[in-house]
């Protein structure tokens, strides 16, 4: 998991002003989500997770802690996994933010079929309650991607950010051992 | 992952169908009660006490109110007081369930850390949480308790726990003379750390009022449980209060309760006049829902030397609130397990500043078990007997503390099913070695009782003109499959295909059912909708043998069947129709049915418990005092599987549970200042996938005509009962040392016990 910090520097590309002088009050962010211009007036100290739930309505990406211990706020920045608790939104200019939402191409494209990891996850009952599941899937797409799912030690290792307390975690690596060759 | 399940059905029921709910779930559609979208919405934060027990001298809310976006900050000054205090009861119980007999921010005494002082209703989530922390709060402390060490000598003994439902004392027989008379006697003393539930998804409410009526979303196990106890605090008749919960993310016993939010919700949403959604914090959630108490169990088991059990006293003691008399009922199943003439169980409590605990995932069996079964261990060494010849040998065909039959049992099938998954004849060898590894072997049996509702059990049918239909109960989905079994079995019984019934639940203008607690939701709400469904069949074929322009006119009913969707004679399968034909001939645009189920009876000639096994194979290091669960196999006897893979992924999370219990969970109270020491999921281990191993989960099948009338005992928590006692007994196995406390930890294992 990565952490960004704001954009202070001269090459600022963001909207506004420079981030140092943008806020407290609330400013214009330029987010990029699931492919779409988003823009959202917040304030500086949004995190992109508050963003994304209270802003732009995208649930998927949920709030379990706020304190980076969970993992139920995976979502990935520029293609990386990382804790939209613990990551600003303003941050994020510039960058392209994807959630679960954005992972089954809700518009219809690709025929509205799920991916591959959703597939899986549903067929191997890779959850229960579904509360960390959006993250769960978010970080197993990640973690097959960055070469981490070749085996089950492998795979227990690198989604051990994910905390699922319903247990499902036999069926959430029998998912991705599935889906594996399909990402 | 190994599993067997029983050979699939020829109807819906049983059949492994992926969740109904699984597309909403994967896709983050599915929204939780603080993810619904309203204009205007509020957000609320909560302030708790910094002290454990004092008064609160004085509230400064002014810089708090002057913050950016504040609408309101309410404390005990300026709430308004509740309109009554609702009495403690289960949820299952059907009616009022407050997690407490006590509602924050009515006057100024403080009785545990972390109580609800202040409540601060912004524009913005962050609004509301920057201003929390500019409330400053002033108090008197006093000397608080917490933890059994402070206030051993104030220990008391209740008439009743558990909401009055159990007595604090249990005998049958004469319980010392046996104890003297014992060839063999085992007597120890285990202590049990204090748990917390910690769903992922925290508790939250969204509310809001339109003129004198109040729509919630609340995070809970039963809306219907939220209705009445809103509706107690707030003097708002039922009929003006709804509840939603359509997705609870994970309960485990933190939700089967109503606390606080969802009234505070409703009042500060009265108060600032639009929305408010409040969701507890993760550090929140450790003082405002309740919690495994800490306890110690002194439990003596006396026997012949043959093992069988002559006597068993079983003792505990743990801290309760200082507004109810609350403990798990830890000495239930671990006094009906095994065939026992003399027994004594006692509860005692001490008064503590803590919130009242509250049920957490096998409430009692879960430690109970953890004492009888690792002692049982011990008294099999003693006699000499293999562990798993011993629990034969006490097996009972009733229970013995009525004295009535089991409706249906299976123990001895889930024993041997499970020695055989787990290779239990390895372990009459020394303990194999792995490198620095020790490998040893453990088993426990396990029990979970089956509870019934005290009150009648609601569901409605309803078949439109085109052949589907839509099957309705008030029923929460916590993440157990509910809305899919409950589609398979509505399916079944109106002979349909299950693509063309729908599921509905999480809404208290459903027909009533009791909050899904205490692994019953399957087997009362099954009831529910299986009346409900078969009355509407019943009505279908009714019409269609009255119905002169129908092939099946003045046919016998019960010569009739339905298949697809359509009523064929059973005989002339070839003479029939669809239920859609029917109906559209007829101009009919729907047909509905309710049905109901329940209470049963109390005084039945029966006693009933879902029955399992648990093995345990563990890889322990002694020097580093390392333990790796490689292994566990459970064989469960749960009457009727409605699915069986919604009802293995309950089993088998279940006993990752028991795992947890057994090696990780622990929340240490700090006694100097009365506070939970490790508030956080950084602090408070659960397991993690790496912490998970590969889980066998075996069904051994039973049929129950007993228990409701689909047979179903229930799979949400004899899963997790008898884990930490195989996995202790398999430590014991590998180095040779007993294990009497949970966690265990590195400690436990290096210190030379």
């Amino acid at each position: 998991m990565t952490v960004r910090t704001p954009d202070t520097g001269t090459e600022h590309k963001g909207t506004g002003p420079e981030a140092g002088d943008r806020g407290p009050g609330p400013v214009k962010v330029r987010l990029d989500v699931n492919g779409v211009r988003r823009d959202v007036e917040i304030e500086p100290r949004v995190s992109l997770l508050g963003a994304l739930r209270d802003e732009l309505q995208l649930t998927g990406a949920k709030r379990g802690c706020d304190q980076g211990t969970c993992g139920a706020c995976t979502v990935w920045v520029d293609g990386r996994r990382v804790l939209a608790c613990l990551t600003l939104a303003i941050t994020c200019e510039d960058a392209e933010v994807t959630t679960v939402e954005g992972l089954a191409a809700p518009d219809g494209s690709g025929d509205g079929q799920l991916h591959a990891m959703q597939e899986e996850f549903i067929r191997h009952d890779a959850f229960q309650c579904g509360y960390c599941t959006p993250g769960q899937i978010m970080s197993a797409v990640g973690c097959v991607r960055e070469g981490h799912a070749g085996d089950d030690r492998e795979i227990k290792e690198w989604m051990s950010g994910n905390i699922c307390r319903c247990a499902a975690y036999p069926h959430i690596r029998a998912a991705i051992r599935a889906a594996r060759d399909r990402v | 992952m190994t599993t067997t399940a029983p050979a699939p059905a020829e109807g819906p029921v049983g059949r492994p169908l992926d969740r109904v709910d699984g597309h909403a779930k994967v896709t983050g559609a599915a929204r939780y009660a603080a993810e619904v979208p309203l204009p205007g919405l509020t957000h609320a934060v909560l302030v708790g006490a910094r002290v454990a027990h004092g008064r609160i001298t004085a509230i400064d809310s002014t810089e708090a109110e002057r913050a950016e976006g504040v609408l309101a900050v309410l404390t005990h000054e300026n709430l308004g007081k509740i309109a009554a205090q609702p009495p403690l009861l289960p949820s299952l119980a059907g009616s009022v369930a407050p997690g407490e007999t006590f509602f924050p921010m009515q006057g100024d005494e403080i009785h545990y850390a972390g109580q609800h002082v202040a409540l601060v209703v912004a524009d913005t989530y962050e609004r509301a949480l920057y201003a929390s922390r500019l409330v400053r709060v002033s108090y008197a402390e006093e000397p608080s308790v917490t933890v059994i060490d402070q206030g051993r000598d104030q220990a008391y003994e209740p008439e009743a726990i558990f909401a009055g439902f159990i007595p604090g004392r249990t005998e049958r027989g004469d319980v010392e003379a046996a104890l003297g008379a014992a060839d063999v006697t085992v007597d120890h003393t285990f202590t049990f750390a204090a748990n917390h539930h910690n769903p992922i998804e925290t508790s939250a409410a969204t509310a809001y009022w339109e003129g004198d009526r109040l729509t919630l979303h609340d995070t809970t196990q039963g809306v219907t449980a939220t209705q009445h106890t809103v509706a107690a605090l707030l003097g708002v008749p039922h009929t003006r209060i709804r509840v939603i919960g359509h997705f609870t993310g994970g309960s485990f016993g933190s939700k089967a309760m109503v606390w606080h939010h969802p009234a505070l919700a409703a009042l500060a949403a009265r108060k600032v006049g639009r929305p408010v959604r409040l969701a507890l914090t993760r550090e929140q959630m450790f003082v405002a829902c309740g919690h495994r108490e800490e306890q110690e169990q002194h439990l003596t088991l006396g026997a012949g030397k043959d093992g069988r059990l002559v006597a068993l006293r079983h003792h505990k003691l743990s801290p309760t609130s200082p507004f109810d008399h609350w403990a798990e009922p830890s000495l239930g199943v671990a006094g009906q397990m095994y065939a026992c003439p003399n027994y004594e169980g006692v509860y005692r409590l001490i008064r503590a500043n803590t919130t009242t605990p509250t049920f957490m995932r096998c409430p009692g069996e879960a430690t109970g078990l953890f004492a009888l079964e690792t002692a049982m261990d011990e008294l099999a060494e003693l006699v000499d007997l293999d562990p798993l010849e011993l629990r034969l040998r006490n097996y009972s065909e009733s229970d013995p503390a009525s004295g009535r039959p089991w409706s249906s049992n299976g123990l001895r099938e889930c024993l041997e099913r499970g020695a055989e998954r787990i290779g239990w004849e390895r372990r009459a060898a020394p303990p194999a070695r792995d490198g620095d590894w020790l490998i040893g072997l453990g088993m426990a049996a396990t029990a979970y009782p089956v509870y019934g509702p005290n009150n009648p059990q609601r569901a409605r049918a309803r078949l439109y003109a085109d052949g589907t239909a839509v099957v309705q109960a008030a029923v929460t989905d916590i993440g157990t499959g509910i809305l899919t079994v409950m589609t398979q079995v509505a399916a079944e019984a109106l002979g349909l295909p299950v693509e063309r019934c729908r599921f509905e639940g999480g809404d208290t203008d459903l027909p009533n059912v009791a909050a899904a607690v205490g692994s019953s939701g399957a087997g009362m709400v099954s009831a529910a909708v299986h009346a409900a469904a078969s009355a509407l069949r019943e009505q279908l074929v009714a019409r269609a043998v009255a119905d002169e322009g129908s092939p099946l006119h003045g046919a016998d009913p019960a010569a009739i069947d339905v298949r697809d969707g359509r009523m064929v004679l059973r005989d002339a399968p070839g003479t029939g129709e669809d239920y859609a034909a029917l109906l559209q001939r007829n101009f009919v645009p729907d047909v509905e049915a309710t049905g109901s189920w329940g209470p049963p009876p109390h005084d039945a000639p029966f006693a009933s418990m879902t029955f399992g096994a648990q093995f345990a194979e563990v890889a322990v290091d002694p020097v580093l005092g390392l333990v790796r669960v490689r292994r566990l196999a459970g064989a469960f006897a749960p009457g009727r599987v409605l699915n069986a893979k919604t009802a293995r992924s309950q089993l088998m999370g279940g006993m990752i549970w028991g795992l947890s219990q057994a090696l990780l969970e622990a929340t240490h109270m700090e006694p100097a200042t009365g506070r939970w020491a490790n508030a956080s999921l950084g602090e408070y281990l659960v397991p993690v996938n790496a912490d998970a191993p590969d889980v066998d989960v075996d069904f051994i099948e039973v049929q129950d005509t007993v228990v409701n009338p689909l047979g179903v005992k229930g799979v949400g928590e004899v899963g997790q009962a008898g884990v930490a006692p195989a996995i202790a007994n398999a430590i014991h196995h590998a180095i040779g040392r007993r294990m009497r406390k949970l966690p265990i930890t590195i400690e436990d294992i290096v210190s030379g016990g």
